[in-house]
């Protein structure tokens, strides 16, 4: 068992990170604080998940959300999607594994992975809509949020929602106000099996290969963790008993990176639409400077005159 | 009437001799999408790039800006359209545009007497048409595919994504197109009144639409 996070104590404690440690903030620039705080994490353990729900509740209890109720579609998904309200769902996928010819229920708790190179925060174009700490969470602020869904387009794990309600992105926070005071997550601390743990990164990629070294000695020979490089790595990882073929959970994208296309969005056509936008502009100044203006000359007017005249 | 003059065309006699190029109708409809189009480019750029992000204070602040953009983005396609059902047939391509496309040489260099004559639009002001034309009907439709409030669910993020690089590069496309076009007014002088008052001169018109002002004495003349 990985040792609990002990209570917090009764009296208030002041955050332990907050807006100096910010080492990146969309449509703006900032300085990353010299000193990095410890990368957190978040370890779930897909082997371990009963699909109880126990984290879905506790995560709405304590972002103060409520699910509307729903229907049921046939499987146990519910809801059925993320949404405004619902920051985190566990996706259930019955699984024919053609090896051993076994049913495999996986069941995969879905949320935001707090990415390393996060796409949301590099699609966003309001200032300080979309934050990143230097312990790897990656934080929307609704304040300064204006609803576009830039966020969404940005990201490749398809986590962002825009609700109905204020036009606002949600996801999950990975619980800053909770890890700000050296709480785990809501969903970590109701999980009952310990499918969720949370700590430092490293300490869970140390546990997380405990649990592969156990998976790998009950024959299940390519357990992994999902930790995917193409996002620079995620503040929430996976202990996967099929790691070469994460799609199987309920599509988790096989080595996710930011879409070229939006890269190509962000990067080139916004400095090049720029350029472009003012070479045209600086054209026209220029042109006017040298050419001077084309004026209609009294021998213009004359010519005009005969012509018209003529009739008269 | 002759294949170079609409409706609008009038011609005055007198000193100098006037002529009415626009209807009241026509530069209605122009200011309207004009006031749009730069409503649009505002709003559109204070999201294009951070370093332009304090032009949603001219909207009320980001939130109405992302909400506006788009609806001024439906009624300037609707007022577009009418503009170019009044416009498009004398803009169709024709045979003096080719030459004067290879004498734009001359024109930026102040030889404007070395032009073919043309009729009532020249070349270079049927490639602002066509090219507004065929960049609205792009912003419109990658427009649509994005507008998340209301469309969302009809296509996937990927093509949500290609939607949003599409309209991207063919706004920076018109905000240039709409940049030579204003550049062009202002260079030209005279060209205002067009769409002002709906008048130019005679000289105007015999220095820069020789075709369309002979077509006009002469449709006068029939009269």
């Amino acid at each position: 068992m990985y040792p609990p996070l002990p209570n917090p104590g009764t009296g208030p404690s002041a955050p332990k990170f907050g807006e100096k440690d910010l080492v990146r903030r969309s449509a703006s620039t900032v300085t990353p604080p010299a000193q990095r705080q410890t990368q957190v994490a978040k370890l779930i353990d897909v082997s371990k998940c009963i699909g109880c729900k126990a984290c879905q509740s506790a995560c709405q209890e304590w972002n103060d959300l409520r699910e509307e109720v729903g229907t049921n579609d046939g499987t146990y998904n519910n809801a059925h999607d993320l949404t405004p309200a619902s920051l985190t769902v566990m996706r259930f996928t019955e699984w024919d594994n053609p090896e051993t010819g076994n049913l495999e229920w996986l069941i995969r708790k879905d949320g935001c992975m707090h990415c390393e190179d996060p796409g949301c925060l590099k699609s966003c174009p309001a200032p300080g809509a979309i934050v990143q700490y230097s312990n790897g969470i990656v934080d929307f602020d609704h304040t300064k949020c204006i609803g576009c869904g830039y966020c969404v387009k940005g990201c490749p794990f398809n986590i962002p929602r825009i609700s109905k309600v204020d036009n606002k992105a949600y996801k999950c926070t990975l619980c800053s106000d909770r890890v700000a005071v050296g709480q785990g997550p809501a969903c970590q601390k109701a999980c009952p099996t310990q499918a969720i743990v949370f700590g430092p990164k490293d300490d869970m990629k140390k546990w997380a290969d405990g649990r592969i070294a156990d998976l790998k000695s009950r024959g299940y020979k390519t357990a992994g963790l999902y930790d995917p490089q193409g996002v620079g790595g995620t503040h929430v990882m996976y202990v996967l008993q099929h790691a070469d073929k994460p799609e199987i959970y309920a599509g988790l994208p096989n080595n996710p990176r930011i879409s070229p296309v939006v890269e190509l969005w962000k990067g080139l056509t916004k400095y090049t639409g720029l350029a472009v936008m003012g070479a045209v502009a600086a054209f026209g100044f220029v042109h006017h400077m040298i050419a001077g203006p084309n004026k209609v000359s009294a021998e213009d007017e004359a010519n005009a005159s005969k012509l018209a005249g003529g009739k008269s | 009437m002759s294949g170079n003059i609409d409706s609008g065309g009038r011609i005055h006699p007198g000193d100098p001799v006037v002529v009415d190029r626009y209807t009241p109708g026509a530069r209605a409809n122009h200011w309207v999408t004009a006031i749009c189009l730069i409503l649009l480019a505002l709003s559109g750029l204070a999201l294009f790039t951070p370093s332009l992000f304090f032009l949603t204070g001219l909207f009320g602040g980001g939130q109405t800006t992302r909400a506006i953009h788009p609806w001024i983005g439906v009624v300037l396609f609707l007022s577009f359209s009418g503009l170019f059902f009044r416009f498009w047939k004398l803009n169709l391509w024709k045979r003096e545009d080719g030459e004067w496309i290879a004498h734009a040489g001359d024109l930026v260099a102040g030889h404007e007497e070395r032009m073919p004559e043309v009729g009532k639009y020249n070349a270079g002001q049927k490639m602002v048409f066509w090219g507004m034309s065929l960049l609205i009907i792009v912003l419109i439709a990658s427009g649509l595919t994005i507008w998340d409030e209301y469309f969302f669910a009809y296509t996937t993020i990927p093509t949500k994504r290609i939607a949003v690089l599409v309209h991207a590069i063919s706004a920076v496309l018109i905000i240039s197109v709409w940049i030579v076009h204003v550049y062009a007014a202002i260079w030209v002088r005279g060209t205002m009144g067009a769409m002002t008052k709906g008048q130019v001169t005679g000289g105007w018109a015999w220095r820069h639409h020789r075709k369309w002002l002979k077509d006009l004495v002469t449709a006068d003349r029939q009269r």
